[in-house]
């Protein structure tokens, strides 16, 4: 049974991190010894979901959901792919891909503000001046952490920006992030073993002093937050951030852009056992010139990095315990205006899904043929985020509690999607 | 909320006419009940703290809440200078605050603080870093091609504090101003990048940021719908967003190149969307498609003449007047600044004053607004008035009532004790430099500037919309974490070479090692260290010199004293203790 603490951990959570937090002034091998005996079957079994943010709301129908021969259809041509499905011209690799991916083609949300739209399609909840609720990545990497007792990084990596906070999960599920070179600042302390581990213990010995005070729970946080940091500069696992590693052909294939850079560290991150990494694309507030923009730079960028991620993921034998989320905040209005671009449009607009036990190669729902307005079963974001933990095997009757005491269903009470697991 | 000329302007006058009749009720029984077990508080004899620490306690007593103990005088001094200047205090300015046997020391500090001229540049140069911030975010300016001038908006807005400009005339010439943005050309007028980057698509970022940092309203929600419950809104949004329409961000480029130089902002006459200037509308669509039609109507219903003509009317002009005498002005600056030196302000988030998002002391809001008012927008005042008060003055050490006090948990904030806090990274980098008196050595404040910016930096994340969006990753984190441990300002505040901080502590004949120990735990802590702590420093020593004898390494075991300090300063910088507000 989930017995709720006022932080939101359940009581194996809260041991497993404060385990972490006092063994701040040892060497980090003993847990990850206590557990090598049932590592490989524990490594059978262990999820993960990539999400690929989109900020600005692109125009999925122009990526998606084509309306070709509508007035709002806009200039490109729908092609054949290896699902259910047509999407854009200028997605040819992902047209291969398809059958490993479903696209919910009536989203329908009512946030068309930037931080508003970022944050309801990051957590599913509307935002709410008295509560800030954990994001994908921190209730992902919270509820799947259990999987993973060997994990000596941050369980919740964002590449290149953009991801939403741990909310009343507390700053142990904040997103860590890096840029999209793998590169982490600072990292290297140049200092021989022993005088470092003096330094930490005396650090511990003030730090303990101060919250013995009884301060309140932040001079706690930033005590455990010490002692992961401490991990993390003499962890070997920090060797999967190390994209330049990849033979060049690899790293060619997903692209050399910051994106297609943060593709390929999201699949080396998830081969080391990182339960949830966001990577950013940004760039999609296209209010003028939306199309040239889209075929010139965007779509070839995204192309080729999506399309080499699910390939590789599939081709690992991964892609079955790997969610890919693939959203923006919203999307644009199918009506063109007059500077060539599009405005904020969430009335009816995709989503696209994959892996991790949901079904690829079919597109579910549908807009009507200017695109205005979805016709079938609208969904929302919490939506999505059910039907993606479901697909992890995550329990969706776990209740968090929030820090005012206020019981919360895992995404929002959100409806799994029933095609997705036909 | 914002008293309009339908419906829901009823509700709103209700609701204004309720919470003053509350707050004279609070004030009354206080006094009636007045808290047996407390004594007195210090008002300094001044009536708007006496007034503070009365509605406060007033709480305490509802709640049924003991306030902590007072802060120690060096946490208390370590505060007032942090949220004052930007800065931790200096060994020299700590140990004369404890030293001071004068009763009212604390009046002094703070006048001093305040009025001083040593302490000018650095009042200045905080609260504008905190305005820019506030005004064109921790990334305005930084874009490419930006069509904001940082260095102008700074220019403006340390003028304005150094001057100590009443904040009322402050907002009329931010909403108002016309000129070029960049210092050094014709007509400049820094207060212009305000607005310069926000009058894109047709101004709806100047209309909500207008709205939400000086009136405390956020409309920006209901610019593509109306709330479900409120049907006024989305027209409110156009009417305000109507004010801005005249204004305009004209490119002005280096001669002969598209290389953009500066930005001119200047008011032009407007056609209106339907071509006529003399009746110049604007349309805006509402969800099932239709048109609607708005003029420039303030939040109190206070209409103008529909001519799009500049001559006629200056829009933007009318709209700084009309905000002038808005009450919101007032509450939205006390919410404020009472949230900069709390932790806390009366609502959350402090921007949000509308009657969805009550006050936790409506009263106290509304007075302080009021007093400032009175008081002529002199931000010093206020600032004196809350850090006088006894909320301010109290520890952050809880005790057994007033655990459960915790906005963190989502309850509203009682102030029974100070609710610590991290700096602001801008807090962390100038008092890194006073601790290690790095800052003696600082050039021209330009290159100051540049300088810290380019430290911020790693702080920054931008995420890719034209809202120019961001957060930063300041807040407790593994990479916060790791710039402390390793980063080049801590290596720089760690360096042991001769002449260095560090090298002169140890150097110093006069002090005993047990001195020296002492002086770091000031510097960094504003306080003495415990009995463990001074066994702890000691064990450092020995595990220096115990190295250094092993390796029979000369050199290093004359340097295991120095070394040790530098681990001991290492950790100290690294504590909590320090990068806290407490």
């Amino acid at each position: 049974m989930f017995v709720p603490t006022p932080a939101g951990m359940n009581r194996r959570h809260f041991m497993r991190h404060m385990a972490g937090a006092s063994a701040m002034t040892i060497p980090a091998l003993s847990m990850g010894q206590a557990i090598a005996a049932n590592a490989a079957d524990l490594k059978k079994r262990r999820k993960s979901a990539i999400l690929l943010w989109m900020g600005g709301g692109p125009s999925t129908m122009d990526i998606w959901d084509l309306k070709p021969g509508a007035v709002t259809g806009g200039p490109f041509r729908p092609i054949s792919t290896t699902g259910d499905m047509q999407i854009c011209e200028h997605m040819p690799q992902m047209a291969k891909q398809m059958h490993n991916m479903s696209i919910i083609r009536s989203m329908s949300t009512r946030e068309a503000d930037h931080n508003r739209g970022r944050y309801y399609m990051h957590t599913g909840y509307v935002p709410n001046p008295n509560v800030e609720h954990p994001s994908y990545g921190s209730v992902i990497s919270h509820q799947t952490m259990d999987q993973r007792p060997e994990l000596e990084i941050p369980p919740f990596v964002s590449v290149g920006g953009g991801a939403e906070g741990p909310g009343f999960l507390g700053m142990a599920w904040a997103p860590f992030a890096v840029d999209s070179n793998g590169n982490v600042r600072n990292l290297k302390m140049d200092m021989d073993d022993r005088r470092l581990q003096e330094r930490m213990a005396a650090l511990d010995l003030v730090e303990k002093g101060f919250i013995s005070q009884n301060r309140g729970q932040a001079a706690v946080d930033h005590q455990k937050i010490l002692g992961k940091t401490y991990k993390l500069m003499t962890s070997s696992q920090m060797e999967a951030f190390k994209v330049a590693s990849e033979p060049q052909e690899v790293q060619d294939r997903y692209g050399t852009t910051g994106f297609g850079k943060g593709c390929l560290m999201a699949r080396r991150l998830v081969e080391s056992g990182v339960p949830f990494v966001e990577v950013n694309l940004g760039g999609w507030d296209m209010h003028t010139g939306i199309h040239a923009t889209l075929a010139d730079t965007k779509l070839p960028e995204l192309d080729k990095a999506m399309s080499a991620l699910v390939e590789d993921l599939e081709q690992r034998e991964l892609l079955q315990d790997t969610a890919i989320i693939w959203m923006g905040e919203f999307s644009r209005t199918p009506r063109i205006n007059g500077n060539a671009g599009r405005d904020h449009w969430a009335r009816a607009w995709s989503v696209v899904v994959g892996g991790g036990g949901l079904k690829g190669g079919i597109a579910v729902g549908e807009t009507s043929a200017d695109g205005t307005a979805v016709e079938t079963e609208p969904y929302s974001s919490q939506d999505v985020m059910a039907s993606v933990c479901k697909g992890l095997g995550i329990d969706l009757e776990t209740v968090f509690t929030s820090r005012s005491g206020r019981p919360m269903k895992i995404a929002n009470s959100g409806k799994v999607i029933t095609e997705l697991f036909s | 909320m914002t008293c309009s000329l339908s419906g829901r302007f009823c509700n709103g006058l209700v609701w204004f006419a309720a919470i003053t009749l509350t707050g004279l009720v609070a004030g009354d029984s206080l006094r009636a009940q007045e808290q047996a077990a407390l004594p007195p508080a210090n008002s300094y004899n001044l009536e708007q703290v006496a007034e503070i620490n009365a509605r406060i306690r007033a709480t305490w007593g509802e709640y049924q809440l003991q306030p902590s103990a007072p802060a120690t005088d060096g946490e208390w001094c370590r505060r007032v200078y942090l949220d004052v200047l930007g800065r931790i205090p200096s060994y020299v300015e700590l140990k004369a605050f404890i030293a001071d046997t004068n009763p009212n020391k604390k009046e002094r500090l703070v006048d001093s603080l305040l009025h001083d001229e040593q302490f000018t540049e650095e009042y200045a140069r905080n609260w504008t870093t905190l305005w820019t911030n506030i005004l064109i975010g921790r990334n305005g300016g930084n874009e490419r091609r930006s069509l904001t001038d940082r260095a102008g908006m700074q220019k403006y807005l340390r003028d304005s504090f150094a001057r100590n400009k009443p904040y009322d005339r402050m907002v009329y010439e931010l909403v108002t101003a016309k000129g070029s943005n960049k210092p050094g050309h014709e007509n400049f007028n820094g207060a212009v990048n305000f607005l310069t980057m926000k009058l894109e698509e047709n101004a709806t970022q100047a209309t909500a940021d207008t709205t939400k940092i000086f009136l405390g309203l956020q409309v920006q929600c209901t610019q593509c719908h109306n709330h479900p419950f409120n049907e006024w809104k989305q027209k409110k949004f156009w009417e305000i967003n109507a004010f801005f329409r005249q204004t305009r961000p004209l490119r002005r480029y280096l001669e002969g190149t598209r290389e953009l130089d500066y930005v001119e902002l200047t008011n032009e006459d407007y056609p209106g969307e339907s071509g006529n200037p003399a009746d110049a509308e604007i349309f805006y669509e509402l969800r099932n498609g239709f048109l609607e039609v708005a003029y420039p109507v303030f939040l109190d219903g206070s209409e103008l003449n529909h001519s799009g003509f500049v001559e006629d009317v200056d829009r933007r002009t009318e709209l700084g007047k009309l905000m002038m005498s808005s009450e919101f002005l007032d509450k939205m600056i006390a919410n404020r600044m009472w949230s900069h030196f709390l932790g806390y302000g009366f609502t959350k988030p402090i921007d949000d004053l509308g009657p969805h998002n009550p006050p936790s002391h409506p009263d106290l809001l509304n007075y302080l607004g009021q007093e400032v008012r009175k008081a002529d927008f002199d931000l010093k005042e206020l600032i004196k008035w809350i850090t006088l008060s006894e909320a301010y003055s109290l520890s952050s050490v809880l005790n057994e009532s007033n655990t459960m006090d915790d906005p963190m948990l989502g309850e509203t904030p009682k102030f029974s004790h100070f609710y610590m806090r991290q700096m602001r990274a801008e807090e962390l980098y100038e008092s890194l430099l006073i601790a290690t008196q790095a800052h003696k050595t600082r050039g021209a404040y330009e290159e100051q500037e540049s300088q810290k910016n380019e430290w911020l930096k790693q702080f920054v994340v931008a995420f890719g919309t034209d809202e120019g969006d961001e957060s930063t990753t300041f807040n407790g984190t593994i990479p916060q974490a790791l710039m402390m441990f390793n980063g080049d300002l801590i290596k720089k505040a760690t360096n042991m070479e001769d002449g260095s901080f560090l090298q002169q502590v140890a150097d110093n004949d006069r002090a005993s090692a047990a001195q020296k120990i002492d002086y770091l735990f000031m510097a960094a802590l504003a306080r003495q260290p415990s009995k463990a702590e001074v066994g702890m420093a000691n064990r450092l020593l020995r595990s220096r010199m115990d190295q250094a004898r092993a390796t029979q390494d000369r050199a290093a075991y004359e340097k295991a004293p120095v070394a040790s300090l530098q681990d001991m300063w290492w950790v100290l910088l690294n504590s909590n203790e320090f990068i806290l507000i407490h």
